[in-house]
Parts: C-alpha cells; sequence; structure tokens
C-alpha cells in the first residue's frame, strides 16, 4: 500500500488502478486486470490514469501512489533509463 | 533527470509535485542517485523517482516502448484535479527543455486561477499581458497581442 516500504526484490508497478470504491478507504490498490480497459483514453482534458509504484526518495523506498497528490499539480516525467545520456 | 532535478528550485517555488518514473528498479534509481546524479546536481535528485517494472504505468500513459521495454520520454503536467492538462512525448535520442515545462505549468496555474477567465497566448510567459475571454476579444486579438511579442 501506499506509504509502505515495498516487499521483494521486484516490485511490479501497479497500474492503471481503479478508482477506489466509495466504501473502501486505506484498501489495497487493485490494478485494473481487464485488457480492455487497460487501454485508456490518455489526453489532455482526462483523468490522469492512477497507479502505484515503488519509490526511492530521500534515501529510502516506498510505495508511492499518483492520487495521493490530488491537491497539487504533478510534472510527471517518463524516461528510457537510469544512467541513460540525455 | 539531472535537468529536471537542476530546476528542483522552480519546481518547489511552483509547488510542483515532480515524480520521475522509468522501468529501473529502485535498487538501481537508488545507485544512479549516489553515484552519479548527486555528482550532477548538488544533492542530486530531490524527488520520488519510481520504478515501472513492468511497464505497465507507461502502458497506460502511452509511453512504453514494448520493443524495448522501456519508457519512452513522455511528459505529464497533472492539475490538482487530476486532469491532465499537457503531454509532450519525445523518442530517445532527444532530451527535453525543462525550462519549456515550468512555462507551461506557470501558464495553466495563471489560468487556473483566473478560473479561465485570462488565457495565455502563443509565446505567453510570467509578466507578459494575457487574454480576457469573450466575444468582444473574437476579431479583436490583434489589437491586444502580436506574434513577435
Amino acid at each position: 500500500m501506499a506509504g509502505e516500504e515495498p516487499k521483494g526484490c521486484v516490485s511490479p508497478a501497479a497500474g492503471p488502478i481503479a478508482p477506489k470504491p466509495a466504501t473502501g478507504s486505506g484498501q489495497p490498490a487493485t490494478p485494473v486486470r481487464d485488457k480492455e480497459e487497460t487501454r485508456m483514453n490518455v489526453t489532455v482534458g482526462k483523468e490522469a490514469p492512477d497507479f502505484e509504484a515503488a519509490a526511492y526518495h530521500e534515501g529510502g523506498f516506498k510505495m508511492l501512489r499518483l492520487s495521493s497528490f490530488r491537491g497539487k499539480w504533478v510534472f510527471l516525467c517518463f524516461y528510457p533509463g537510469d544512467f541513460t545520456f540525455v | 533527470m539531472s535537468a529536471v532535478a537542476g530546476k528542483a528550485a522552480e519546481f518547489k517555488k511552483l509547488d510542483v509535485q515532480v515524480l520521475s518514473c522509468s522501468t529501473d528498479s529502485r535498487f538501481v534509481h537508488k545507485i544512479w542517485q549516489e553515484q552519479e546524479l548527486s555528482k550532477m546536481v548538488e544533492g542530486g535528485v530531490p524527488f520520488p523517482m519510481l520504478s515501472d517494472a513492468g511497464g505497465r504505468i507507461g502502458a497506460a500513459y502511452g509511453v512504453f516502448d514494448e520493443a524495448a521495454g522501456v519508457d519512452v520520454r513522455g511528459r505529464f503536467i497533472i492539475d490538482p484535479d487530476g486532469i491532465i492538462q499537457a503531454i509532450e512525448i519525445l523518442s530517445p535520442p532527444v532530451g527535453r527543455k525543462v525550462a519549456e515545462t515550468v512555462r507551461q505549468l506557470q501558464a495553466f496555474q495563471h489560468v487556473r486561477k483566473t478560473k479561465g477567465a485570462e488565457v495565455c497566448p502563443a509565446g505567453w510567459e510570467p509578466g507578459k499581458p494575457t487574454l480576457k475571454v469573450g466575444p468582444e476579444l473574437v476579431g479583436k486579438v490583434w489589437t491586444v497581442w502580436k506574434p513577435d511579442e
């Protein structure tokens, strides 16, 4: 769950994550499994697909969830790999 | 990524949360930070570095290259409501211009502050005039804005 330390050596990212049910607070992130649903309409004006992933931050490891940053502007930046040149 | 880290103070001033994301593991992120990034930028990368192991996040955002198994350079500006406001995707050999992301964030924040009453024309930067949306502006943009300004 978001905030916790990731477990094990391999921590596959979970995403896209279906919106939480109205009753569910504190429930673990559930990735969307349906193949149709994973092809989401990512474009301007649409909601950013939620996800949960292991992160390295300030010397430690933790699980982070995109939706936990609601209320802030987010600059999400993908890149091909660590130690690449540009 | 060090170029993004180099502008960390600007993103902080704009109260923008930076999240970087690649298919590398969190362990590789740690060693990259310690061995290289911290030597390029003082203090290294101050924001969370996400591990998209398996590429599920990149696939959801349309930036996962299945043949290479990596996420290409994609940049998404997401507003406080979780809505995507801007997208930029580059193929691997060319890096981005982080200052342009800063400019776009400033523009989107300005528009949001005015609740959409003001919009930012081409080339807008903080301090430059914005446009007030309304029927009286139709056909009259030339009176308040020129392309070379």
